[in-house]
């Protein structure tokens, strides 16, 4: 199963990237992601805890199964305005 | 209609779209670049977004500001790229009939943007550093 995840700010700066693809098992979570992704990224680590994480343009929860072909966006504090 | 922009905020032309025959109050709120932060001189902010979700959620402050408090019209634009000292990164615009409701939602509106747009802004300081601003996490 396979989607793209898109990544901002303090993210994109420790991923050195905007986005990737992520491929993982069926039946994967929200959680299975950003644990694959500290995985080869342990500088992401502090990070986590505060991340807010959307699919397809909507929160979802750690929990929340990911869809086929969805895009993952990885949202660090806001600070808009 | 929400709007995010590179180019500096037309805030006249947003201005001019909020005066209307029904109402009597029009509030104008520009949030602007600050020269300076905990001591520090400030040389620019930099904004980025998440910008589908970003439009998403300004489209919704400007409805839901209509349906919470007595206002006619409700427009809101953030800028995104570079912004230096004095020039706007947010324009919010709310018309009402009387300027109590004016005052309150421009004032909500500018407080869940804070906390439910997913923008970020880094300052870059005059010694050369640069730092992403403390955020509030996105609800």
């Amino acid at each position: 199963m396979q989607g793209k995840v898109l990544f901002f700010a303090q993210m994109r700066e420790q991923m050195g990237a905007a986005s990737a693809a992520w491929d993982l098992p069926e039946g994967s979570r929200v959680r299975d992601l950003l644990a694959s992704l500290e995985a080869s990224h342990p500088g992401i680590g502090p990070l986590r805890p505060h991340l807010a994480v959307a699919m397809n343009g909507e929160l979802v929860r750690a929990d929340t199964m990911l869809a086929a072909g969805a895009e993952l966006a990885l949202l660090p504090p806001v600070s808009g305005g | 209609m929400a709007e995010l922009t590179l180019a500096a905020i037309d805030q006249a032309a947003l201005q001019a779209r909020a005066i209307r025959a029904d109402c009597g109050a029009v509030i104008v709120f520009l949030g602007t670049t600050r020269d300076h932060h905990d001591g520090r001189r400030v040389l620019q902010l930099a904004y980025e977004a998440y910008e589908s979700m970003a439009l998403e959620a300004l489209a919704r402050l400007e409805r839901e500001a209509c349906e919470r408090f007595e206002v006619s019209h409700c427009e809101v634009t953030h800028r995104l790229g570079e912004v230096p000292p004095t020039e706007a990164s947010v324009v919010v615009v709310v018309s009402a009939a009387h300027r109590g409701a004016a005052y309150e939602a421009s004032r909500w509106v500018m407080d869940e943007l804070k906390a439910r747009v997913p923008i970020w802004k880094r300052e870059r300081f005059e010694d050369g550093n640069s730092q992403w601003v403390d955020g509030t996490p996105l609800r």
